[in-house]
């Protein structure tokens, strides 16, 4: 078994290139066994699979957190964003103070670091709200406050651990929006992990289904829908028939 | 029969009612204390006449007035003015000035350990510090009186040392709790970005820490008190404070000026626990709830 950290890309619009990545836990769990993932330039993939399945592993990996235990785990990105399941906002500081909060562990200067904050506020539509305290705001403004902190970063790669999970329905359809949105605008390329199969078809340009322990690939969808994507997509007869493949994917996948 | 359109206006005009109450629950909130207090003092008058005519006692519990009296404007038994009054608020003086230096030391050493345990790269460091910090609890300070006397004299400095025995657990297990209180998303979060050990102390362990250290604070002021009175009573050589003149009141039967002292020692105790309590939510309510 050998371990290897993430190697350098050489193709410059492949972003994330994983080969035959294993990860096996110290305890001997085996997290995931011979994924091979890549996330090109331009492209949102989504990862759905059954709890406990290594998807959250997958992105650890990506994001340098954890270190494959063999095969090799590319990155080329130099910026990488991360969104945790929660916003993950230091309480005692502002809208604004958390935003700014990665540039500034980079030393970016405090002018710059400011207006590329104002910037990302803006983004995420959050003007107006930057002198408020974590407290004062909602689950999905936290998770927008969330996301433009990651965005001051200009990310090349933007991993998304489940970050919508926690809300309600309806903000979770308008988040997912903003961040098709984004995608479009900014021109990240997305790796997403999911629980929800037609948040996935809906936000991707390709769809990953995961089996269970131990995680392996069992299944990819391009999805043809051209971006910028219209919501209401979600309720054509397309769309449901691919739902409905993806699913019965990650149903197979789970036997 | 009403409408429902008249139903419905006055269940909103009492919901609305409702919703203006508690402004006025919080100008009656005062009187359930004070009812207490007034029961409190009428069975310490109850206990005082039996004392005094029945068991023939008085200076063992003595008539509430008298014990005011001994605050405000104490007088010798024959009615001439005594110095008790200069004598109470000099040892009150002195008593807080060593609870407060015990509570500075009890603050800066408590911090420091913590410190030290919670930023050691290895967890040994923690493993050989903390037993320590809980040895000094569980020692019984009475025990070590006599030694601390016969080291550093009879004084204010032992004093000190006894005050901040008793008032230093509470930093450092505050203090440490509250530097290991930060969530693992957290950590992640400055460790993706490679933020130096001092970045993260600076920028997300101590903030997240404050919390539990003011709570720390609060009950570590509270026992400073105690330690101070404790150590006056043990090391009775130089100024006296409030624990000195509980023992020599308590020895002379001067009942009144004995619950004077009790009295304003305890207000003292009350004080500080309030002060500490408003400096914390002055430092850290605005984003946490601090009770």
């Amino acid at each position: 078994m050998t371990t290897t950290a993430p190697a350098p890309v050489t193709a410059t619009d492949t972003l994330l290139d994983f080969r035959n990545v294993e990860m096996t836990f110290p305890n001997g769990t085996i997290a995931l066994q011979g994924v091979d993932l890549t996330v090109d330039r331009g492209q949102f993939v989504s990862v759905v699979g059954p709890s406990g399945c290594g998807k959250s592993t997958l992105l650890r990996i990506a994001s340098g957190l954890e270190t494959a235990s063999d095969g090799t785990a590319g990155v080329a990105a130099d910026r990488i964003g991360y969104v945790f399941q929660d916003a993950t906002l230091l309480p005692w500081r502002s809208v604004q103070g958390n935003v700014e909060l990665l540039a500034e562990l980079g030393h970016m200067p405090k002018a710059e670091r400011a207006a590329k904050a104002a910037h990302a506020i803006d983004l995420v539509g959050l003007g107006g709200f930057e002198s408020n305290l974590p407290k004062q705001l909602s689950g999905g403004m936290r998770m927008r406050v969330s996301l433009a902190r990651s965005l001051t970063l200009d990310p090349e790669l933007f991993l998304f651990d489940e970050p919508f999970g926690a809300l309600d329905e309806i903000t979770r359809e308008r988040l997912n929006d903003e961040l098709l949105r984004l995608f479009v605008e900014q021109q990240f390329a997305g790796l997403f992990i999911t629980h929800s199969v037609s948040e996935a078809v809906y936000l991707s340009t390709e769809v990953i289904v995961m089996s269970g322990r131990p995680g392996s690939i069992v299944g990819r969808f391009e999805v043809p829908f051209p971006m910028p994507r219209d919501p209401d997509i979600r309720f054509t007869p397309e769309f449901a028939e691919l739902v409905g493949e993806v699913s019965h994917a990650l149903r197979e996948g789970h036997r | 029969m009403a409408t429902l359109q008249e139903v419905s206006e006055a269940r909103a005009v009492r919901a609305a009612a409702r919703r203006s109450a508690p402004r006025g629950s919080r100008s009656v909130a005062w009187w359930p204390p004070l009812a207490v207090l007034v029961v409190l003092v009428g069975i310490w008058y109850a206990a005082a006449a039996y004392y005094d005519h029945v068991r023939g006692l008085a200076f063992l519990v003595p008539y509430p007035h008298l014990v005011a009296k001994a605050i405000v404007a104490p007088t010798m038994p024959d009615g001439s003015p005594s110095t008790f009054g200069t004598d109470l608020w000099s040892a009150l003086g002195r008593t807080t000035v060593v609870s407060l230096t015990g509570l500075a030391f009890a603050i800066v050493i408590g911090v420091a350990w913590a410190m030290a345990m919670a930023m050691a790269q290895a967890k040994w460091v923690e493993r050989s510090l903390y037993p320590y910090a809980v040895v000094l609890q569980c020692v019984p300070i009475l025990a070590l009186v006599p030694l601390i006397g016969a080291l550093f004299g009879y004084e204010f400095a032992s004093r000190v040392i006894v005050t901040v025995m008793i008032a230093l657990f509470p930093m450092v297990s505050n203090t440490l709790f509250g530097l290991q209180s930060a969530d693992r998303a957290q950590r992640e979060l400055f460790q993706l970005q490679r933020a130096s050990r001092f970045a993260r102390l600076v920028k997300l362990q101590v903030p997240a820490a404050l919390p539990s250290i003011f709570v720390g604070l609060r009950t570590s002021a509270g026992l400073s008190v105690i330690g101070a009175i404790v150590g006056d009573q043990f090391f009775q050589r130089g100024n006296p404070g409030l624990g000195v003149l509980i023992q020599v009141t308590a020895s002379r039967l001067m009942g009144p000026e004995l619950y004077a002292t009790i009295i304003i020692a305890s207000l003292y105790g009350v004080a500080v626990f309030l002060v500490f309590g408003l400096i914390g939510r002055l430092a850290v309510g605005r984003w946490h709830d601090f009770s």
